[in-house]
């Protein structure tokens, strides 16, 4: 790719950096992130410096900018020492500009050890944690194979809001055995605990996972569709309520507090995502964007950082059509939904106005016509992937 | 040439899986026509369809060297012939070629009715008949009641039967013994003009059309002009040889040898099978009597699934014609599914086997139709239809009368199943004829409509005997019944491919069955979607389909989208594979599967 790849965007979305942490305690039986546990100890001050290598390789790509956002994922990056965040915190700000307003996540679990380290990381300029508490039942912790209890994790929840700005609340429904009753009386709990933002996911057997391997031969039951989809209205139900209404599929967040860190994803903005197995998306001089992602095993990722300064292994050129289905995928995931005229724009296409009409007549999609903008609606977004796939045609 | 008396000529008579290929094998084997090297398993089946499905599907020969204990040097020409109902005619014409037939029954499994029909075609043809009982090595084998067994229920002496197993190569030397010792020399004159009969006859993409043929009188040379009697055509003998099964030239072949020649003839349809083969300047007197033509029984619409594969399917279907002039097919158009092909053929196994190698072979997804018999339509002018289409079913106003075909079938069982058998009968419309026992299996003869028989009633009688019974059947003629077309309605629009033509006492039953069942091979939509079973006006049977409640990504980040995108198009890929009825998309295995019937 050109070096000082600029942003050439007429809709800019901001840019956002993403890290990740590759390594936890154990592999939790759900999960099909680039996770791994590894029994020796980790160098991490090795990974650290190799991601501040990567970040200045991703300088050269994405040239000056004004970083709005940047992410702590993984794995578990409530692993990484203070030390090692403050060392990525700093490179960022010596390579880029920063906004003054910037939102800086990390993704923590909730175990005492790791709250341990949430002073430290506010101190290196962490300010939002989004902290997975996951279930509020202890059997269910155990079946998804979390190391902390209930108890553990709303009092690790109520120290991470007193020392950082802003907090996501975590949890996962629709779970085995799970019923409508039963959920509402946990998410009724945690609405109480939770601090202006949730993030509510319905479990989803991920291949090559335990859970896929238990569900195959039946030993896993989990919600069908129709059981899903009632626990998904409740969700709704329960959250308009207490005013932290969903702005995208699984997130929900009162006024203000959404995470725009992961509004720049849905709003199809750039980023670049540093550490293993992490992608990209940068805009290239000629209007294209390009997706780049780095190998996943973190050994081999650190070599490849420390011969070559990067651990991108597939750069892929996205074609238009690609953008234009991945815009879609993407924007209708937000109740704010997307705007037909940048789609236009960025991509040279339209819309199916016959299709959209059709859906909108059917109550799946609203269209506003003068702002000349779709979003699905509650009913719509329950079925979302049929109508991407209806719309992308 | 081979001196006449030291020639033996025999076929296999086995049900499927009772060992008649691997007993092939260990023969050419154990002769030396093949060295351990070049053998595979099933050599006679060339096909890869025949290997995977461990059945045969075309005749092929292979002539075997033998020097018996008595220093003789014989000569063996095996006859594989196919197991199944669907070809009996292939067993039929190959049974007349050669003088005798190796009865091999598993020593555990006994006789089933495909045994039963085809060495009764046998004893027809006057043949000498060596029983052999195969997998004696087993711990279930019971060689003495089996053998007591093909006694009772045959009426063969099977005293002197010949116990091997075809797998460890037990006996094998002494079933050569026996072919040599119990089945007759052919006869023939060497002097008399040529007389041959054909085969069979197919196309190899290096040869041309092969002749597969046996000589009665005279002999068959190299360079000799041939005539063939039924269609009057001469031909330049161009190669004249023999199977090894590798080929071997031998330049000519004289009285009782089997073997085949090419000679520049341009397609298979050219040869006809039974017919004669004589010297066009010095024919024989007599023609040999011939076979009656195979005709297709069972018709079914076969569509590309892609409407741009229709020149291919029709190339494929144009090539498989090529080897198997029992297949027919021509173009049919559908309003459901667009262009295609109507085709007919000899039986459901047969129709499979098209299917597959269709899709195989030539890379075309097909959807096939449900699968019809040819009914005859009496029209209240006086005129007579052929309808082999429930789409060209004409209105019911102007019909008189239809009639169906009916075919009596022979069922073994073992007794503790027997019940089920009744029940499956007694519900596909049949008239038992016939109850007898063989020790603890019974031996039953139905009379059943073809129409309730062609499309899973092997599958049922299977299933509900768990794998025990076996099944074989010839038509008998045709008979008046009370016979309506039904429609199914999918979101209120009538599927011309899902309309089949049924009796009217099974119509509610089947009706609902199809209804059922498309319930499950739709997926949800993102509405609900009647589906609807009707004869006329009238609705009989119905079932809805919900709406989709959910269909929602729960995680959508950043290192997902490629990922997420990539489902997207193979997601689109998918639906290609399914076929858009107004708003409804059906996947083309729907038009098959929703008329196999989970009775009870």
């Amino acid at each position: 790719m050109a070096e000082g790849t600029k942003n050439y965007s007429p809709y800019d979305v901001g840019f956002g950096i993403y890290v990740h942490w590759p390594f936890c305690l154990a592999k939790c039986p759900y999960c099909d992130f680039n996770s791994h546990v590894r029994h020796q100890r980790v160098d991490t001050d090795a990974f650290a410096t190799g991601l501040v290598r990567e970040l200045q390789h991703f300088h050269q790509l994405a040239g000056d900018r004004t970083v709005t956002s940047v992410f702590f994922g993984g794995g578990t990056p409530s692993l990484m020492p203070p030390r090692c965040v403050e060392q990525v915190i700093a490179a960022i700000y010596d390579l880029w500009d920063v906004a003054g307003d910037v939102e800086i996540t990390l993704e923590a679990n909730p175990t005492s050890v790791e709250a341990r380290n949430f002073a430290g990381y506010r101190a290196a300029g962490v300010n939002r944690v989004s902290v997975g508490v996951q279930a509020l039942d202890d059997d269910d912790l155990k079946k998804l194979g979390r190391q902390h209890s209930v108890d553990e994790a709303l009092k690790a929840f109520k120290l991470a809001g007193r020392i950082f700005e802003r907090t996501s609340f975590d949890l996962i429904y629709a779970r085995p055995g799970q019923t409508v009753a039963a959920w509402r009386t946990e998410l009724e709990r945690a609405l109480a605990e939770q601090q202006g933002h949730m993030s509510l996911y319905q479990l989803t057997i991920e291949p090559d996972t335990a859970f896929e391997r238990l569900h195959q031969t039946g030993k896993l039951v989990v919600p069908d569709d129709d059981l899903a989809a009632a626990l998904f209205d409740v969700t709704q139900e329960l959250t308009d309520k207490a005013g932290l209404p969903a702005y995208e599929i699984s997130n929900h967040a009162a006024c203000d507090q959404q995470s725009r860190h992961n509004l720049l994803y849905w709003r199809y903005g750039e980023y670049a995502g540093v550490g293993a197995g992490a992608h990209s998306r940068l805009l290239t001089e000629n209007g294209g964007r390009v997706a780049l992602s780095a190998e996943k095993h973190p050994e081999r990722w650190l070599a490849d950082v420390e011969a070559t300064g990067s651990g991108v292994i597939e750069t892929e050129n996205l074609s238009m059509a690609d953008q234009a289905r991945e815009f879609l995928l993407m924007g209708l995931r937000l109740h704010e939904g997307i705007s037909l005229e940048r789609y236009e724009q960025l991509f040279g296409r339209k819309v199916s106005q016959q299709q959209v009409e059709a859906l909108n007549k059917q109550g799946f999609i609203d269209f506003d016509k003068t702002r000349q903008n779709i979003a699905a609606t509650k009913t719509g977004m329950r079925v979302l992937n049929s109508l991407i796939a209806l719309l992308a045609d | 040439m081979t001196k006449i008396s030291n020639i033996r000529n025999f076929s296999i008579v086995a049900h499927i899986d009772h060992g008649k290929s691997t007993l092939a094998d260990r023969l050419i084997q154990i002769t030396g026509g093949l060295s351990a090297r070049e053998m595979k398993q099933q050599v006679l089946d060339s096909m890869e369809l025949e290997r995977e499905r461990g059945i045969t599907i075309k005749a092929q020969t292979v002539r075997l060297d033998y020097t018996h204990t008595d220093g003789e040097k014989y000569v063996l020409n095996l006859i594989d012939t196919p197991g199944h109902v669907d070809f009996a005619y292939e067993v039929n014409r190959s049974l007349a070629a050669v003088e005798g037939s190796l009865l091999v029954v598993d020593a555990s499994q006994g006789v089933e009715a495909q045994t039963l029909a085809n060495v009764y075609q046998a004893i027809d043809n006057d043949h000498d008949i060596v029983s052999i009982l195969n997998k004696v090595d087993l711990p279930a084998a019971e060689p003495d009641r089996i053998r007591q067994q093909i006694e009772d229920v045959i009426g063969l002496d099977a005293s002197e039967a010949v116990e091997i197993s075809a797998k460890t190569g037990l006996g094998i030397e002494d079933v050569l013994v026996a072919i040599v010792e119990k089945l007759p020399p052919p006869e023939g004159d060497v002097d008399a003009p040529l007389k041959a009969m054909l085969v069979d006859s197919w196309y190899d993409q290096y040869l041309g059309v092969v002749v597969l043929v046996r000589i009665i009188d005279g002999e068959l040379k190299k360079g000799q002009k041939i005539k063939l009697i039924a269609t009057n055509a001469t031909y330049l003998v161009d190669q004249v040889g023999v199977f090894r099964p590798t080929i071997e030239y031998t330049g000519k072949l004289g009285p009782g040898e089997i073997g085949f020649f090419t000679g520049a003839i341009k397609q298979v349809a050219d040869t006809r099978v039974g017919d004669t083969v004589t010297d066009d300047k010095r024919p024989c007197e007599q023609a040999l009597p011939g076979f009656k033509p195979a005709q297709p029984v069972v018709f079914a619409g076969f569509f590309p699934v892609d409407a741009a594969q229709f020149e291919d399917l029709r190339e494929g279907m144009a090539r498989l014609r090529l080897n198997d002039a029992s297949f027919e097919f021509e173009m049919e158009t559908s309003a459901a599914l667009g262009f295609g092909f109507r085709c007919g053929f000899l039986g459901l196994l047969h129709l499979e086997i098209i299917r597959e190698r269709i899709e195989r072979e030539f890379n075309v997804d097909l959807i096939t139709t449900a699968p019809s018999v040819i009914y005859e339509v009496y029209m209240s002018n006086g005129d007579k239809i052929e309808l082999h289409n429930p789409a060209d079913m004409p209105d019911v106003v102007k019909i008189d009368h239809m009639e169906e075909p009916w075919i009596s079938a022979t069922i073994l069982v073992p007794d503790e199943y027997l019940g089920s058998v009744l029940k499956l009968c007694e519900d596909r419309r049949g008239r038992q004829k016939e109850l007898t026992y063989a020790g603890s299996r019974a031996m039953l003869v139905y009379e059943l409509p073809l129409n309730e028989v062609v499309f899973d009633f092997y599958d049922r009688l299977k299933s509900v005997t768990r794998g025990y019974a076996s099944f074989d059947y010839h038509m008998i003629g045709y008979e008046q019944g009370d016979l309506v077309k039904m429609s199914i309605l999918v979101n209120a629009e009538p599927v011309d491919a899902l309309s089949i033509i049924v009796h009217r006492g099974r119509a509610e039953q089947r009706g609902r069955g199809m209804c059922e069942k498309l319930k499950d091979l739709i997926p949800r939509h993102l509405f609900k979607i009647p589906v609807q079973a009707a004869i006329g006006g009238k609705i009989i049977a119905r079932e809805t389909i919900a709406a989709m409640r959910k269909d929602v990504t729960a995680k959508c980040y950043g290192g997902d989208i490629s990922r997420k995108r990539k489902l997207l198009d193979k997601q689109k890929e998918g639906k290609k594979k399914m076929r858009q009825f107004g708003q409804v998309n059906i996947p083309q295995d729907a038009f098959i599967s929703a008329l196999k019937m989970d009775e009870n």
